[in-house]
C-alpha cells in the first residue's frame, strides 16, 4: 500500500504511519531501528531497493530524502507499508527552504529509544559536525566508491571521524580479510610482503593495503588491474605465496605453499547485503577507524604513488620505491 | 607444515566483523540417503558455504548401500540443496564445495568398503589440503554405532595425531534407558576421547533456544523474578499435530516420553532452571545444567504425578485420522504412549516449591513448543471481587517454534468507566524483529562440530542424568497393566493430564 502526501507536515505523515498500520491489523510491530538514507532521484531506485531487502534482516523505519529540485518551500511524503518488508518506508521529497532544514522533519519520524542509522549511497556532507541530519544519527554509513575521487573522499572521512562512522569499502573487505585471516590461521608463517592488485581507484584496495600493512608490518604494494574490483591479494612467507585471486568477480582461487590449489566462492556483494552487514553491529568499529585514520599517517606511500602510476596507462606494475622496498626485505 | 604456533597477525579480539571459518576438514556422512540427510545435513553445508563459513580446503564424502559415482552422489547433493537450501543457489558456491564432493559404496560391515573410504579420504587430504581432519556424521540407526566406530579405529581413521582432529557426531535417540546409554557411551568413547563427541540435540542449535539465555542473563528485567518468590509452577511444552506418520517400526516400544523429555524437554527445563554460568564457555554452561538436572527429582507419587496417552481415531484438523492402535504395523495391545506428561520438583533454593510440569504429544491440536513460567497472583487486590473476575496469572512465555518470541501476560484495564481488568498480551516476535532467514539449527551445530566449539552439544554426563530423571516413571509405566488412557486426536491430551494439574490447583495453558 502506497499512500502519497503532498504539501504536508511530519505530524500528518506519523499520523499516517500510525493508521495504516492500524488497518493492517498489526499496530505493534517489532521495528529495530530507523535507517535514513539522504540521496538525489538518481540514487532513489537502488537505495529504495537496497534498503528495503535489508530491512528483511533488520525490520526498521526507513526514511528517504530526496532533495528534489524547485525553488518554493514544499514537503511530500510516500508512505509505503506492507509492500513485501516487515518495516516501513516513507519517501520524502523536500523543496526549497524546507530542504534547508531536514531535521526539523525527520526528527519527529525517528522510532522511540531505538538507534539512528544514516546512509550516504552517494556524496556525503563534507563536516559531519555541521550536517543536521547526520547529528540525528549514532551510525554513518558513506560510500567512498561512489565519489570521483575515492582516496580523497576516504582521507575526509578519516580527518572528519566520529565513532559510528564506516564506509562501505571498508564492508566490501570482510569476506576477503575473513579469509586471509583463516589462511594465515592454516599456515602460521611470517609474511614477507604484500602485493595487492585491484582496480583504479579502488578505495577498498586502499584500506586493505593499510589494514594489512598495519596489521603484519610489512609494505603493502598496489598493482592496478583490469578489476573488477579487487582482483588479488599475495602475501610472500619464506616457502612461497599465499594467494587469494578472484579475476571474474565471482570465484576465487586460493593457494597456500604445500597445498593444491582450491576454489572459493567469493561474489561481490551487492548493497543490500553490505547494507544487512553493517546494521548488525551500532557500536563503533575501531579496526576501521585504526584503518582510515593510518590513511592520513603519511607512512602509507603505496596507495599514493600507484595513483600516480597509473596516470602513465601501465598496468599490473608497482611503484619503483615499494619495489625496492620489498627487494630490500627479502 | 610449520608447526610453530604464533598468533595470527590478522586476528584481533576487537575486530568482530571476521567470522570464524572452519579449518579445512572432511565430512563424512554415513547413512547419506536417509531423509535428515537430504533435508537438513546437505542444504546446511550448503548455506554455510554460501555465507563464507566452510573453509576453501572442504569436502564432503557420503558412505551408503548404493551403487553410486562421485558423479551421481554430487547430482543427490545438488538436488537437495537446490530444494531445501535456506539462502538463494549460487553456481560459484556450488562449483567450490563440488570439487570436494565424493562418494564411497558399501555395507558398513564391509571391510573393503572402509578401506576405500580410508583411501578416499587419504586422496582428499592430498587434493583438497584437508590435512588429516575428519568428522564422521553418523546417521543411522544407533544399532550400527559399534560397528562404524570399530571399522574406523581399524581403518586408523579415528586416531588423533598432534595437529590433527578426528570427530564423531551421534544424533538422537542417545540410548533407550540409563543402562543402554552408558553402554552406548562406553562403545563410542573407548574410541574417540568424550571432547571429540558431538551429540546432536537440533533443538540446541535453534537461535530461539540460545535467546533464552540471552533474555535471563543479558537482562535486568527478568532474573530478579526468575525464582520461587515470584513463579508458582512451570509449564514446558512440545506438542506435535502429526501422528507417527511411517515410524511405526522406531517409535512402537520407545514411546514420546523416551524420544523427546529426555533431550529436548529436559534440555529445555535446564536452560530454563540453571543458574548463571560464570561464562558461556562450554565448561561452564555443562556445569550449571549438569547442578540442575541433578537436583531434578521424578515425581515421589508416580500415581499422582505422571499422566500418559495414545491418541484414538476420530477428525483432527479437518481431517479424518486413524488411532495410534489402528496405525500400520501397531500392536493392538501396544502400551507405547504418544502424550506424556510429567511433574518434576527442582530441590535448590532457587526453585523449591516450584513444580515443574513436562508435557508432549503427538496428534495434539497444533504444533508448538514453548515454555511458560506462570506467576503468582498480586497479594492483595484493592479492587472489588467481581471487577478482577477475569484475572488470572501473570506469565511470561517463550515461544520456542513455530511464531517464534516471547509473550508477557498481564491484566489491564477495559476502556470504560468502570475498574475492569483484562488479562493482555505483551508480545515480542522474533521474526518481526530480526532476520526471516535465521540459521537452520543444523547449521550451527555443524559449524560447530567443524571449529571444535562444543557448548551447544550435551555430554554424556547429561544424557546420564536425564535418563535418571525419566528411568522411574519409564519403569512405573512399564509395571501398569492398562494400555495408556485414549485421546480424542485435535485435543490438548488425555484427561488424565488435566486431572494431575487440578490435583495441584493449576490448569494446563492452551499453548
Amino acid at each position: 500500500m502506497i499512500i502519497t502526501l503532498e504539501g504536508t507536515t511530519s505530524a500528518k505523515i506519523s499520523a499516517e504511519l500510525l493508521r495504516a498500520r492500524r488497518s493492517a491489523g498489526s499496530p505493534a510491530q517489532g521495528m529495530v531501528l530507523t535507517l535514513i538514507i539522504v540521496c538525489d532521484e538518481s540514487e532513489y531506485s537502488s537505495a529504495i531497493k537496497a534498503s528495503m531487502e535489508a530491512g528483511r534482516e533488520h525490520p526498521s523505519r526507513i526514511l528517504l530524502c530526496v532533495t528534489a529540485s524547485g525553488r518554493n518551500a514544499s514537503l511530500d511524503a510516500d508512505v509505503h507499508i506492507g509492500e513485501g518488508t516487515p518495516g516501513e518506508v516513507v519517501v520524502i521529497r523536500m523543496r526549497g527552504a524546507v530542504a534547508a532544514h531536514p531535521a526539523s522533519v525527520i526528527r519527529p519520524l525517528l522510532l522511540p529509544d531505538s538507534p539512528v542509522v544514516i546512509w550516504w549511497p552517494g556524496k556525503a556532507p563534507q563536516k559531519q559536525a555541521t550536517d543536521e541530519l547526520a547529528q540525528l544519527a549514532m551510525r554513518r554509513l558513506t560510500d567512498a566508491s561512489s565519489s570521483v575521487r575515492p582516496l580523497a573522499a576516504l582521507k575526509a572521512r578519516a580527518a572528519d571521524y566520529t565513532p559510528g562512522d564506516t564506509d562501505l569499502s571498508w564492508t566490501r573487505l570482510t569476506p576477503w580479510r575473513a579469509l586471509l585471516a583463516a589462511a594465515l590461521d592454516q599456515y602460521p608463517a611470517k609474511i614477507k610482503s604484500v602485493v595487492i592488485e585491484s582496480q583504479r581507484r579502488n578505495p577498498s584496495a586502499d584500506l586493505l593495503a593499510a589494514w594489512l600493512h598495519s596489521r603484519l608490518k610489512v609494505d603493502a604494494i598496489r598493482k592496478i588491474s583490469d578489476g573488477p574490483g579487487l582482483t588479488a591479494v599475495r602475501m610472500t612467507t619464506a616457502s612461497g605465496d599465499i594467494a587469494l585471486t578472484r579475476p571474474d568477480g565471482l570465484l576465487a582461487s586460493y593457494a597456500v605453499p604445500g597445498q593444491p590449489e582450491r576454489l572459493v566462492a567469493l561474489k561481490r556483494r551487492d548493497f543490500t547485503e553490505l547494507l544487512s552487514e553493517e546494521l548488525r553491529r551500532m557500536d563503533e568499529d575501531v579496526v576501521y577507524e585504526r584503518t582510515v585514520k593510518s590513511l592520513l599517517d603519511g607512512d602509507e606511500p603505496a596507495p599514493k604513488k600507484s595513483r600516480a602510476k597509473k596516470a602513465s596507462g601501465k598496468k599490473v606494475d608497482s611503484t619503483p620505491k615499494a619495489a625496492k622496498q620489498t627487494a630490500g626485505s627479502r | 607444515m610449520i608447526t610453530v604456533m604464533r598468533p595470527n597477525p590478522l586476528r584481533d579480539p576487537q575486530d568482530r566483523r571476521l567470522p570464524r571459518i572452519a579449518g579445512p576438514c572432511v565430512l563424512v556422512i554415513f547413512g547419506v540417503t536417509g531423509d535428515l540427510s537430504t533435508k537438513k545435513l546437505m542444504p546446511a553445508v550448503y548455506d554455510l558455504a554460501n555465507r563464507g563459513l566452510l573453509p576453501p580446503g572442504f569436502a564432503l564424502v557420503g558412505f551408503a548401500r548404493r551403487e553410486w559415482a562421485h558423479q551421481d552422489f554430487a547430482e543427490v547433493v545438488h538436488t537437495a540443496v537446490k530444494e531445501h537450501a535456506r539462502t538463494p543457489f549460487r553456481e560459484e558456491v556450488w562449483q567450490q564445495l563440488s570439487e570436494g564432493i565424493r562418494f564411497v559404496p558399501g555395507q558398513i560391515g564391509s571391510e573393503e568398503a572402509f578401506s576405500h573410504l580410508s583411501e578416499t579420504i587419504a586422496d582428499l587430504d592430498e587434493a583438497r589440503g584437508t590435512g588429516g581432519n575428519h568428522a564422521f556424521y553418523l546417521s543411522i540407526p544407533p544399532g550400527l554405532f559399534p560397528t562404524v566406530v570399530d571399522q574406523l579405529r581399524s581403518h586408523g581413521l579415528a586416531a588423533e595425531l598432534p595437529g590433527r582432529w578426528s570427530r564423531v557426531v551421534i544424533e538422537k535417540p542417545f540410548g533407550h534407558n540409563l543402562e543402554s546409554a552408558r553402554e552406548l557411551n562406553r562403545i563410542v568413547s573407548s574410541v574417540f576421547p568424550a571432547s571429540s563427541v558431538f551429540r546432536i540435540d537440533h533443538y540446541l542449535g535453534k537461535e530461539t533456544v540460545q535467546n533464552m539465555m540471552a533474555l535471563r542473563f543479558a537482562n535486568q528485567l527478568f532474573e530478579p523474578v526468575w525464582n520461587n518468590n515470584y513463579v508458582d509452577h512451570v509449564q514446558i511444552t512440545m506438542a506435535e499435530d502429526i501422528g507417527i506418520g511411517g515410524r511405526a517400526g522406531y517409535f512402537d516400544g520407545i514411546g514420546i516420553a523416551r524420544d523427546v523429555i529426555q533431550n529436548h524437554l529436559l534440555q529445555l527445563l535446564a536452560l530454563t532452571a540453571m543458574e548463571e554460568p560464570n561464562s558461556f564457555e562450554a565448561s561452564q554452561l555443562r556445569v550449571e545444567k549438569q547442578k540442575v538436572l541433578a537436583a531434578a527429582r521424578p515425581p515421589a507419587r508416580m500415581d499422582l504425578h505422571t499422566a500418559r496417552g495414545a491418541y484414538a481415531g476420530g477428525w483432527a484438523g479437518g481431517e479424518r485420522v486413524k488411532g495410534y492402535l489402528e496405525e500400520e504395523r501397531i500392536p493392538r495391545d501396544s502400551r507405547t504412549e504418544t502424550y506424556a506428561a510429567i511433574r518434576i520438583d527442582i530441590e535448590n533454593r532457587r526453585w523449591a516449591g516450584v513444580p515443574f510440569y513436562l508435557r508432549t504429544g503427538k496428534r495434539l491440536a497444533r504444533r508448538v513448543t514453548e515454555i511458560a513460567l506462570g506467576f503468582k497472583r498480586a497479594p492483595h487486590l484493592p479492587f472489588s471481587e467481581t471487577d478482577t473476575e477475569e484475572l488470572g496469572y501473570n506469565a511470561i512465555v517463550l515461544r520456542i517454534q513455530p511464531d517464534e518470541g516471547v509473550t508477557l501476560r498481564f491484566g489491564a484495564k477495559v476502556p470504560g468507566t468502570q475498574m475492569e481488568i483484562r488479562e493482555v498480551n505483551m508480545d515480542f516476535a522474533y521474526g518481526g524483529s530480526f532476520t526471516e532467514s535465521s540459521p537452520e539449527a543444523y547449521e550451527r551445530l555443524i559449524l560447530d562440530v567443524l571449529l571444535g566449539d562444543p557448548p551447544l552439544f550435551p555430554q554424556h554426563e547429561e544424557v546420564e542424568l536425564s535418563w535418571e530423571i525419566l528411568d522411574p516413571i519409564l519403569d512405573y509405566w512399564a509395571s501398569l497393566a492398562e494400555q495408556p488412557e485414549p485421546y480424542e486426536p485435535g485435543s490438548w491430551g488425555p484427561k488424565g493430564a488435566d486431572i494431575m494439574l487440578a490435583r495441584d490447583g493449576f490448569s494446563w495453558r492452551r499453548p
